[in-house]
C-alpha cells in the first residue's frame, strides 16, 4: 500500500507539472512578502492555513472555559445540597457561604454560566471554531487558490472574532457578573438592570462581544463565498466540488443574510436600554417604578433573534455535515451517495431554515395562525435531512471502511444526528410543543443534534486534516478512546434529558426543590452530573493528543496518506504560502471517483481516460 | 491548596495519556500500519455493533422504566380535555420516529460492522440511485405530512377561544419577579381596567379603582377551577417576560408585558381524582418523609402545581403556585369565601376614589347562587353591567374622574 502510494505521489506531481496552470507566482517571491517574521506568520497572519489553526485553537479554548461553565452549574443541578466551599478559590464571592459555612453557588452565577456556556458554545465554538476553522482552512486548499480572495479581510475576520472573545471573558469579572438572562437575551429581562443584576454592564459588553462577533461572521463569509464563486481552479465546476466546499458556501450565504438582521435587533435592544426607545418595552412595573416605556413589544425581538437564531443552528450543522460526507466516503473507498440530493438537500435545508423561525415562539403570544406556517415548513425540513441521513448510511454500504478515529466520529454523527433529529419532529409540532417547549425535552434536542453532533463533526475534520494541518498524525489509540467514551458519554448525559423534559422538567431552573413535580429527579440529575464530568475529562485527552502530536505525533511520509481525491492533498506535505510551489493543478473529474474500476482512487487532478470520455462522466 | 491539587491532577493525566499515546505508537511501528489498521477495523466495528445493542436496549428500558414514572401514560394522563388529544399526538409522532430511531441506528452500525474493510476486499463503486432517492423523499414527506395534519387540528383546536355564548371560568394571572397574581373577575363576571401606571404595593395590578368592575375582582393566593368547565386564562406579566405552566395541563403560553396573551383550557380531572389514580401505583404508595412513619403518603401529598417556563431573573424557580380543581359547587362554595380586594383593601383608604361615597358592590356568590344551575348558559358580562349596578352617585363621580 506504501509503495502504490509513492507511486501515485509522483504521478500528482507530474499531473501538476503537465496539465496545472502557470500563474507564474514562483516569480513573485513567494513567502517575502507576508511571512517574514514570528509577528507576520504566527499572529497577523494572512495565509489562510494559519488563520484557520488560530480559529481552532482560539475555539478549543472556548470550548474549555463554556465546558466548564457547564460543569459548574450541573454540580448545582446534580448536588445542589453538597458544600460547594471548594470552588471558593476559584470563583470568590459567586460561592455563598451560610452561617455553617456551607457555600452555594449563587443563583446570580449560576445563571450567568448557563448563559455564557449557551453564547460561548453556540457562537465562538460551533460557529466560529467549526466553520471559521474548515472554512478557512480547507477552502482555497480544495478548490485549487493560492489564497482567500481578500487575506486581509480574512485577518481582521480572526482579530474581530478574538476581541469579541476578550470583551465576552472581561465581563466575566464584572462585579455585578456577567450577562444572566439565557443566551437568546430576551428583553425586557436583558434591557433593565433593575430585572437582573448582569443585565447591566454585563449586558453591556455582551452586547458589544456579539457585535463585533457578528462583523467577524461576516467579514468571513463574503470573503469564503467570494473565493469559492470566483477563485476555484480551472475544471473545478460547482457539480465537481467536495461537499465539504458545498456545504461551506452555503453556511457563508445563511451567515450573510441572518447575522445582519440579528444585529439590528441588537441595535433596538441597544436604544432601548440606552436611550429610552421603546421599541420591545411596554408598560412594565419593576423595583417599585411604573417605567415610561409603552407601545413596545418583546416578541418583535423573538422574531428578529430567531431569524438569525434559527438559521444559525445550520450555520453550526451544515459545515459538520459537509466534512462527515468528505470523511465517510473517503474512508469507506466509496463515492458519496447520491451526491447532487446531497447538494439539494443542502440548498433545501438552506432555503427553508429562513422560514421557520417562530417554530421557537409557538408559546410565546404569536398569533396561532402563524405558528401553522412554521409548524409546516418545520416539519419539511425533516424531509432535505432524512434524504441526508439515508444517504450516508448508503455511503457505508458496500464500503471498505477504514476505521480510524475520523472516520468513528462520522459514523458517531449520523448516529447523533438521527437521534436529535427525530426528537425535533415532536418539537416542531406545535400542539406538542405546548407541552415540551422550554423543558428538558427541548435542551436534550439541542445539544443531541447540533451540539454533540456539530462537535463529532469538528472532531472527524481534526484528526481527518490534521495531517495537512501541521505534517503529524494525530494518536489514533487515543482517538478511539476519546470517541467511545465521547459516543456513550454525551448518550447518558442528554438522553435521560427526554424524560425529564416528558414529565414537564423546566430548563433553565436553579433548583427544583420548590416544585413537587418537579423534585423526584435528582437521582438522575446527579447520574447526569456524572457523566458530563467524565466527558469533560476525556475530552482533556482529545486536546492532550492534539498538542502533543502537533510536536511529536508521527510524521506523514506520503502526500496523500488516506488516498483521498481532492486537491488538498496534492499539496507538499508541509504547505507553504500559497499552497502549490509551481502550478496550480487543473481538476478534469468530480472529487468522488472512489474504487472506480480498478483503481483505489482517482485524484481530481488526473484527465478522464479515454473510456471515460465515452461514457461522458462528469 | 485546592488549586495545587488540581494542578497536581491535570499534570498527572497530561503524563498517563502521552505514555498511553506513546506505547500505542510504539506497538504499531512493531506490527505495522496495514496491520493495527485490519485490527482497528476488526474491533472498532464489532464495538460499534455492541454499543448499538447495548444503546437500543438501553433507550427503551429506560422507556419502560420510567413510563409511569415520567412519561405522560398511567398515573400522569392528561388531566384536560385538550391534553388527551395532545398526548395522543405524542404517541403517534413516538410510534413513527421510533421506528425511524431504531432501524437507522441499526442499519449504521450493521452497515459499519459488515462493509468494515478487510484485507483484499475492494468496496463497490456506487455513486448514486435515483429511483431509492425518490422513494425516501417521497416516505419521510408522506409521514410529516400525515404529522402535520394531525398536529395543527390539534394546534387549531387548542387555540380556540371561547365562543360568544359559551360558559366559562375566565381568571386572570400575572406574573412579576417572583411570583404570581390570580384575579377573578368577581359576581359582574368582567375584570375591572388595568393601567400600569398605578401600580404600587397596595395595588399590585394597577387596577383603576374609578372603573366600579374591578369593586368586586377577587385576588387569590390559589387557582381553584371547577372541574369539566372551560377555563380562559388572561396572561400578562409586571416586568420581564414570564410563562403560565401548568404540567399535568398541557397548559403552557407566555405573559408579555404589555401584550395581554390567553389560553383557554378545560380540567378533567379534579385534585382528589387524581390523588386517588396515583394511589394505585406502587411509586407513589410510600411515605413522603421515609424516616417519619406518621407523614402521609406521597400520592396524599400530590398537588396540581403552576410553573415559570421562561427565564425571568434569579428567582425564576421559585414561582409555584398551587391549581386546586374541584367540584363545581365546591369551587361555589370557594368563591363564596373570596373577598374583593377593593373591600378589603382599598374601600375607605387613600387610593380609594370613592372614599365617603356611599357605593353598592354587588355580594360575593349572590349571583352565582341565584341561578347556580350547572347548565346554566350565560353571559355574565352582559348579565350584571357595572352600568346597572352603579348608583347615580358614583356614575357622577365616575365619569367626572374619567374626564
Amino acid at each position: 500500500m506504501a509503495q502504490t502510494q509513492v507511486a501515485v505521489q509522483d504521478v500528482s506531481d507530474q499531473l501538476i507539472e503537465k496539465y496545472g496552470y502557470d500563474d507564474h507566482f514562483h516569480e513573485h517571491h513567494h513567502g517575502d512578502k507576508f511571512q517574514t517574521n514570528f509577528i507576520t506568520h504566527y499572529i497577523f497572519s494572512m495565509d489562510h492555513k494559519m488563520i484557520g489553526k488560530q480559529f481552532l485553537i482560539t475555539g478549543m479554548f472556548w470550548a474549555f472555559i463554556g465546558g466548564l461553565m457547564s460543569l459548574i452549574f450541573r454540580l448545582q443541578l446534580g448536588f445542589p445540597e453538597e458544600n460547594m466551599a471548594w470552588l471558593q478559590p476559584f470563583l470568590g464571592k459567586w460561592i455563598v457561604l451560610n452561617d455553617a459555612g456551607i457555600g452555594s453557588i449563587s443563583p446570580e452565577f449560576y445563571y450567568a454560566m448557563v448563559t455564557m456556556h449557551g453564547t460561548i458554545l453556540v457562537f465562538f465554538v460551533l460557529t466560529a471554531g467549526l466553520s471559521g476553522t474548515f472554512s478557512n482552512f480547507l477552502i482555497p486548499l480544495q478548490i485549487g487558490a493560492r489564497d482567500m480572495a481578500s487575506p486581509f479581510l480574512n485577518m481582521l475576520s480572526y482579530w474581530f472574532f478574538f476581541l469579541a472573545g476578550v470583551v465576552l471573558f472581561f465581563s466575566l469579572f464584572l462585579s455585578t457578573g456577567a450577562f444572566s438572562g439565557g443566551w437568546v437575551a430576551y428583553p425586557p429581562l436583558s434591557a433593565l438592570p433593575q430585572a437582573a443584576s448582569g443585565s447591566g454592564a454585563g449586558m453591556t459588553l455582551w452586547l458589544l462581544s456579539l457585535t463585533l462577533f457578528v462583523v467577524s461572521v461576516l467579514l468571513g463569509g463574503i470573503n469564503y463565498v467570494t473565493t469559492i464563486i470566483n477563485m476555484r481552479t480551472k475544471g473545478l465546476s460547482m457539480w465537481r466540488l467536495p461537499l465539504t466546499i458545498w456545504a461551506f458556501l452555503i453556511t457563508a450565504v445563511i451567515g450573510l443574510l441572518s447575522f445582519p438582521v440579528l444585529v439590528s435587533g441588537f441595535l433596538l435592544l441597544f436604544f432601548d436600554r440606552s436611550v429610552g426607545t421603546s421599541f420591545y418595552l411596554s408598560e412594565i412595573y419593576i423595583g417599585g417604578q411604573a417605567l415610561d416605556h409603552v407601545g413596545g413589544s418583546p416578541i418583535l425581538y423573538q422574531h428578529l433573534f430567531w431569524f438569525l437564531g434559527h438559521p444559525e443552528v445550520y450555520i453550526i450543522i451544515l459545515p459538520a455535515m459537509g466534512i462527515v460526507s468528505e470523511v465517510l466516503a473517503i474512508h469507506s473507498r466509496k463515492p458519496i451517495f447520491g451526491y447532487k440530493a446531497m447538494v439539494f438537500s443542502i440548498l433545501a435545508i438552506a432555503f427553508l431554515s429562513f422560514l421557520v423561525w417562530a417554530h421557537h415562539m409557538f408559546v410565546s403570544g404569536i398569533n396561532p395562525y402563524m405558528a401553522m406556517i412554521f409548524v409546516l415548513f418545520t416539519l419539511i425540513i425533516a424531509v432535505p435531512s432524512a434524504v441526508k441521513v439515508f444517504n450516508w448510511i448508503a455511503t457505508l454500504y458496500g464500503g471498505s471502511i477504514r476505521f480510524n478515529s475520523a472516520n468513528l466520529f462520522s459514523i458517531g454523527f449520523v448516529s447523533m444526528f438521527i437521534s436529535g433529529g427525530l426528537t425535533g419532529i415532536f418539537l416542531g409540532n406545535s400542539a406538542i410543543d405546548i407541552q415540551l417547549h422550554d423543558t428538558y425535552f427541548v435542551v436534550a434536542h439541542f445539544h443531541i443534534v447540533m451540539g454533540v453532533a456539530a462537535f463529532f463533526g469538528t472532531f472527524a475534520g481534526v484528526y481527518h486534516w490534521f495531517p495537512k494541518m501541521y505534517g503529524r498524525f494525530m494518536n489514533e489509540f487515543l482517538g478511539k478512546i476519546h470517541f467511545w467514551f465521547t459516543l456513550i458519554g454525551a448518550y447518558l448525559i442528554f438522553w435521560p434529558m427526554h424524560y425529564l423534559g416528558i414529565a414537564g422538567v423546566p430548563r433553565r431552573y436553579y433548583s427544583f426543590d420548590t416544585f413537587e413535580t418537579f423534585s423526584h429527579f435528582s437521582g438522575m440529575n446527579q447520574f447526569i452530573t456524572i457523566a458530563a464530568i467524565l466527558v469533560f475529562v476525556v475530552q482533556l485527552v482529545f486536546v492532550i493528543n492534539f498538542f502533543y502530536s502537533i510536536w511529536y505525533g508521527k510524521k506523514v511520509k506520503v502526500k496523500n496518506p488516506w488516498g483521498a481525491t481532492t486537491l488538498e492533498w496534492t499539496t507538499p506535505i508541509n504547505v507553504g504560502h500559497g499552497n502549490w510551489p509551481g502550478k496550480i493543478p487543473t481538476v478534469h473529474r468530480w472529487s468522488y471517483d472512489y474504487s472506480k474500476g480498478e483503481r483505489d482512487f482517482i485524484s481530481q487532478i488526473e484527465p478522464l481516460s479515454e473510456e471515460e470520455k465515452k461514457e461522458g462522466v462528469h | 491548596m485546592v488549586l495545587l491539587l488540581t494542578f497536581l491532577c491535570l499534570v498527572l493525566l497530561v503524563i498517563v495519556v502521552i505514555q498511553i499515546g506513546r506505547v500505542s505508537e510504539m506497538a504499531g511501528l512493531i506490527r505495522g500500519e496495514e496491520d493495527v489498521q485490519n485490527d482497528s477495523n476488526y474491533w472498532n466495528s464489532r464495538m460499534g455493533m455492541v454499543f448499538m445493542v447495548l444503546f437500543l436496549f438501553a433507550t427503551i428500558a429506560s422507556a419502560y422504566y420510567y413510563k409511569n414514572y415520567m412519561l405522560g401514560y398511567g398515573p400522569h394522563e392528561a388531566a384536560s380535555l385538550h391534553g388527551v388529544a395532545m398526548d395522543q399526538l405524542f404517541n403517534v409522532t413516538l410510534f413513527f420516529t421510533g421506528i425511524v430511531f431504531v432501524l437507522t441506528q441499526i442499519v449504521l452500525f450493521w452497515f459499519a460492522y459488515k462493509y468494515r474493510g478487510v484485507e483484499g476486499k475492494k468496496a463497490l463503486h456506487i455513486s448514486h440511485d435515483n429511483k431509492l432517492e425518490l422513494v425516501w423523499t417521497a416516505i419521510p414527506a408522506v409521514v410529516m405530512a400525515i404529522l402535520v395534519i394531525f398536529g395543527l387540528n390539534t394546534w387549531n383546536e387548542i387555540m380556540q377561544d371561547v365562543g360568544p355564548d359559551e360558559d366559562f371560568v375566565e381568571l386572570e394571572m400575572t406574573g412579576y419577579q417572583f411570583g404570581w397574581i390570580a384575579r377573578y373577575p368577581g359576581s359582574d363576571g368582567v375584570l375591572g381596567s388595568r393601567d400600569y401606571r398605578q401600580t404600587s404595593g397596595t395595588n399590585p395590578l394597577g387596577q383603576v379603582w374609578e372603573d366600579p368592575a374591578n369593586h368586586d375582582d377577587i385576588h387569590a393566593n390559589e387557582i381553584v377551577l371547577p372541574v369539566n368547565k372551560k377555563v380562559k386564562v388572561r396572561l400578562t406579566a409586571r416586568d420581564v417576560l414570564h410563562s403560565f405552566f401548568l404540567p399535568h395541563f398541557r397548559v403552557k403560553m407566555d405573559c408579555v408585558p404589555g401584550t395581554p396573551t390567553f389560553f383557554v383550557f378545560t380540567p378533567t380531572v379534579t385534585t382528589e381524582e387524581y390523588r386517588q389514580n396515583l394511589s394505585k401505583y406502587p411509586e407513589y404508595q410510600v411515605l413522603e418523609d421515609p424516616d417519619d412513619p406518621s407523614s402521609r403518603m406521597l400520592w396524599e401529598t400530590f398537588n396540581y402545581e403552576l410553573a415559570c417556563a421562561e427565564l425571568c431573573g434569579t428567582g425564576h424557580a421559585s414561582m409555584r403556585m398551587i391549581v386546586r380543581v374541584v367540584e363545581e359547587h365546591e369551587y361555589e362554595q370557594w368563591l363564596e369565601t373570596q373577598s374583593s380586594y377593593y373591600l378589603t383593601s382599598i374601600r375607605g383608604g387613600d387610593q380609594d376614589p370613592f372614599k365617603g361615597i356611599d357605593i353598592e358592590i354587588d355580594p360575593i356568590g349572590e349571583a352565582s347562587d341565584e341561578d347556580g344551575s350547572e347548565n346554566k348558559v350565560s353571559d355574565s358580562s352582559e348579565e350584571i353591567g357595572f352600568e346597572e349596578n352603579v348608583d347615580e352617585d358614583t356614575e357622577e363621580v365616575f365619569s367626572e374622574l374619567m374626564q
